[in-house]
């Protein structure tokens, strides 16, 4: 980190960690106690190490003086890094609360392993830190090849993943320690999403400042994704998680919407969440790094643009299917469901894009693991955007709605499309950034793969035979105009299904593990920096 | 239009206000009609803030996220209303910051849960739930045994009467004080919490243990409360079935 930064940006750096340190003490000596005080102590210790290793490296040599000329590839490689971590971490709270689910008996006797505890650790985790942290550091990669510029400063990448992470590790153990806004996707404190907000100024800003110089004159598709995706996010996180601390000095506090008003809000952030983070940021990732990977251009460049917007218009208005028969106005869910169906419009044409875009490269697809990653991908984002609409449709939903089916079919997206797509892309520019032609191992890609699909496809069949068994029973009578079953015994149906899905679930964790050590390996046996360069900086707009 | 868009791809800051401009349109268009609350929301004249026990319990309810495996909103579905109560009406969760109405139901919903059990059976249940349910896949809660912390509550309170909840400020006063009243119905402050919250709301030591405020008192107090702040939906179903 440290050998990239010239004398002043290591200065500016110690000032920053300085910053935070004070930041860090200030809260843990107002708050004394508590979930907000164990924060600060977290922000106190993360700007002191940097404080330490930034001042201890003050006057090491500077970076040779080419470094203008070079992409600025290290904060992508912790960048992944914190990807892998997060990825682990997330997936293992997953597989261990689906296991909760077989064998309740096995919870510890803690507070912080209870399941509606670590339920939002597996979901922050891979949300926000395996997602959040791939879209980071590949958008810093992206951005620099796209734009053919070197990151606009050395310092503001670092505050944004290092920032970002302390946002992620601050919203994790506040969980574990019970504190919670509820919200889902949106739990952690508020101090923690105002936190959030100042990281993601620096990144917008990043991103501005380095698309300004640019040395292509056209913004190349990949980047409207992620800047969408900046954009969108912002406004999600800020109308959503506006609220009123009990106290300046503790993490209680109440969002400002009730209601009827809160779940419209909060479904309108939560599926937008779906939308401009899971897809968004991912659609601009899979716009560069399969035409990349494959060696072809985007199959339709105007059908790239259609898709664009049809998905940044309509997908704002679909949060609302997450509230039908509800107290939410009817008009309102009619609005959601509406949008929902013509969403499947822009969806199939970047997923038919992106395939139509592998024809000619299909003896590719079959020979490189990587490659079918991102095939997998987008064949996979294609079904669950199918599913994802039919789900919307109000009787469809009548059924669906609040059983497995739902868990189903956010998986068949977060693992089929969104964990596919990162591999992909990781496997793509990990040995890219390392210097190198391949992964250390190529076989282990090969094992991945396999244990990827396999425990995608366990794991989504098994909770799609669940929640139709689930929605079923809760809606059959019998002859005599009773409900035929108890709430129970649907409980009790769900026993098989509930291990299948822990098994699947371990099959695809074990899969990441793999990509963990893969590419710890590879970096580990660099063979010196990324070989492609910028060209020479020069202001664009 | 591709030539607009050919253009358009050249300037970064258009297409920032151009994303901007396309991503605002639905959330205005659904989201600002409902604060016209009176169409949306018909507030029943008999609908009650929780008490300060009740939103203690509510916190815990937040805490151990049993809204990952709850929801609470029956929706208008003729085997929803048959097997849990009425469908919830907007006004319900008026003064709920946040809502809970779920996504999930690994659980029963519980917005008609008030009165359905017994104290005793909840206890005995959130301490080990297959005590009481063989089958159940619940997970167990036993550290709700440990004291409650009440020291938030005056605040709590107060914040949520700037938001619009109908708390006096003799209530966010007392709120302390009437969170103990409540599991103490024999006590001196039982009065006081009489006359400031009615009748209405429960008045007994939920845990069966006076001598204590627990988590359990203010977790079952809340549970019991639920459904129980307005008898609005119960009107409605029986107006309908007439
Ligand atoms: C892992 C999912 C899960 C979590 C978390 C969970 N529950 Fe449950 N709950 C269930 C299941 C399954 C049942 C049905 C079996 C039973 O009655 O135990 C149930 C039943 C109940 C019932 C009985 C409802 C009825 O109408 O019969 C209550 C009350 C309840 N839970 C309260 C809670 C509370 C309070 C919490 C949080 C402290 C909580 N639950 C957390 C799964 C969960």
């Amino acid at each position: 980190m440290t050998a990239t930064l010239t004398y002043s940006e290591r200065r500016v750096g110690l000032a920053l960690s300085v910053l935070l340190t004070l930041l860090g003490f200030a809260m843990a000596a107002a708050a004394r106690q508590g979930v907000m005080s164990v924060h600060g102590f977290m922000a106190l210790a993360l700007g002191l190490g940097l404080a330490v290793r930034l001042g201890g490296a003050l006057y090491d040599p500077p970076p040779p003086r080419e470094r203008m000329q070079r992409y600025d590839d290290a904060p992508t490689r912790f960048g992944i890094a914190m990807t892998l971590v997060w990825a682990i971490i997330g997936m293992a709270a997953g597989v261990w609360v689906a296991a909760l689910l077989y064998w309740p008996e096995a919870t510890p006797p803690w507070p912080a392993t209870s399941f509606g505890r670590l339920r939002p650790v597996h979901t922050t985790g891979i949300i926000f830190g395996f997602g959040g942290n791939a879209l980071i550091a590949t958008s810093f990669h992206v951005l620099q090849r796209s734009a053919r510029a070197r990151l606009a400063d050395s310092v503001s990448p670092w505050v944004v993943l290092l920032g970002y992470n302390l946002f992620c590790a601050w919203a994790v153990t506040g969980y574990l320690m019970g504190s919670t806004q509820s919200k889902e996707y949106a739990e952690a404190a508020w101090y923690a999403d105002l936190w959030l907000v100042v990281i993601w100024i620096t990144y917008f800003a990043l991103y501005l400042r380095t698309l300004a110089r640019r040395a292509e004159p056209h913004i190349y598709v990949a980047n409207w994704y992620y800047l969408a995706f900046i954009l969108v996010v912002a406004m999600l996180h800020i109308v959503n998680n506006l609220a009123l601390p009990v106290r300046l000095t503790t993490a209680e506090s109440f969002p400002v919407w009730s209601g009827v008003q809160d779940a419209m809000v909060q479904w309108w952030y939560g599926h937008n969440a779906v939308a401009f983070f899971l897809t968004a940021g991912f659609l601009g990732m899979l716009y560069y790094f399969l035409p990349v990977r494959s060696g072809r251009p985007i199959w339709s460049y105007r059908l790239s643009i259609v898709s664009f917007w049809g998905i940044t218009f309509f997908y704002i208005w679909v949060g609302s299917h997450h509230l039908h028969y509800t107290a939410l106005p009817y008009w309102a869910q009619t609005l959601g469901m509406t949008f929902s169906i013509m969403l499947l419009v822009p969806s199939w044409a970047s997923a038919g894009n992106a395939i139509a875009t592998l024809n000619g490269a299909w003896h590719k697809v079959r020979d490189d693991a990587t490659l079918r990653f991102m095939f997998v991908a987008a064949v996979f984002y294609g079904l669950s955007t199918f599913e994802g609409s039919f789900l919307a449709i109000r009787p469809v939903n009548s059924l669906s709605h609040y059983t497995d089916w739902t868990i189903g079919h956010v998986h068949s997206g977060t693992l089929g499309w969104v964990a596919m797509i990162v591999f992909g892309a990781i496997y793509t520019l990990v040995p890219q950034v390392s210097g190198r032609v391949d992964m250390a191992s190529p076989r282990a890609v090969e094992w991945h793969f396999w244990l990827a699909v396999t425990g995608t496809l366990v794991y989504v069949i098994a909770m799609w035979n669940a929640g139709i068994t689930q929605g079923l029973m809760w809606r059959t009578y019998d002859a005599n105009g009773a409900l035929s079953y108890s709430f129970l015994q649907s409980v009790q149906a769900m026993a098989p299904y509930y291990l299948l899905r822990t098994i699947g679930g371990a099959m695809f964790l074990a899969g990441a593990a793999i990509c963990a050590w893969n590419c710890r390996a590879t970096m580990r046996a660099a063979q010196g920096e990324a070989r492609d360069r910028p060209l020479v900086a020069q202001p664009a707009e | 239009m591709l030539r607009l868009h050919y253009n358009l791809e050249r300037v970064s800051m258009g297409l920032v206000a151009a994303i901007i401009v396309a991503a605002s349109v639905g959330g205005i268009v659904e989201i600002a009609p409902l604060f016209t609350i009176d169409e949306t929301v018909e507030m029943p004249a008999d609908l009650r803030p929780l008490t300060p026990l009740e939103l203690a319990g509510r916190g815990i309810y937040i805490r151990e996220g049993c809204y990952a495996c709850h929801s609470q909103m029956v929706r208008s579905l003729a085997d929803e209303i048959d097997r849990y109560g009425p469908y919830s009406l907007a006004g319900e969760s008026a003064y709920d910051h946040p809502m809970l109405w779920g996504s999930k139901r690994t659980g029963p919903d519980l917005a008609r849960l008030g009165s359905k059990y017994s104290d005793a059976w909840h206890v005995a249940h959130l301490l080990n739930p297959r005590a009481m349910v063989p089958a159940s896949i619940m997970p167990a809660y036993p550290w709700l045994t440990e004291t409650l912390d009440t020291g938030l509550l005056s605040d709590s309170l107060a914040a949520l009467a700037r938001l619009g909840v109908p708390y006096a400020p003799e209530m966010i006063a007392a709120a302390e004080a009437d969170a103990l009243a409540q599991s103490r119905p024999d006590s001196d402050a039982a009065e006081g919490f009489l006359a400031r919250y009615g009748e209405r709301p429960a008045l007994r030591s939920f845990d069966a243990d006076p001598s204590r405020l627990t988590e359990l008192d203010a977790l079952v107090a809340y549970l019991q409360s639920l459904g129980t702040q307005t008898d609005a939906p119960f009107g409605i179903l029986t107006e309908r079935s007439q």
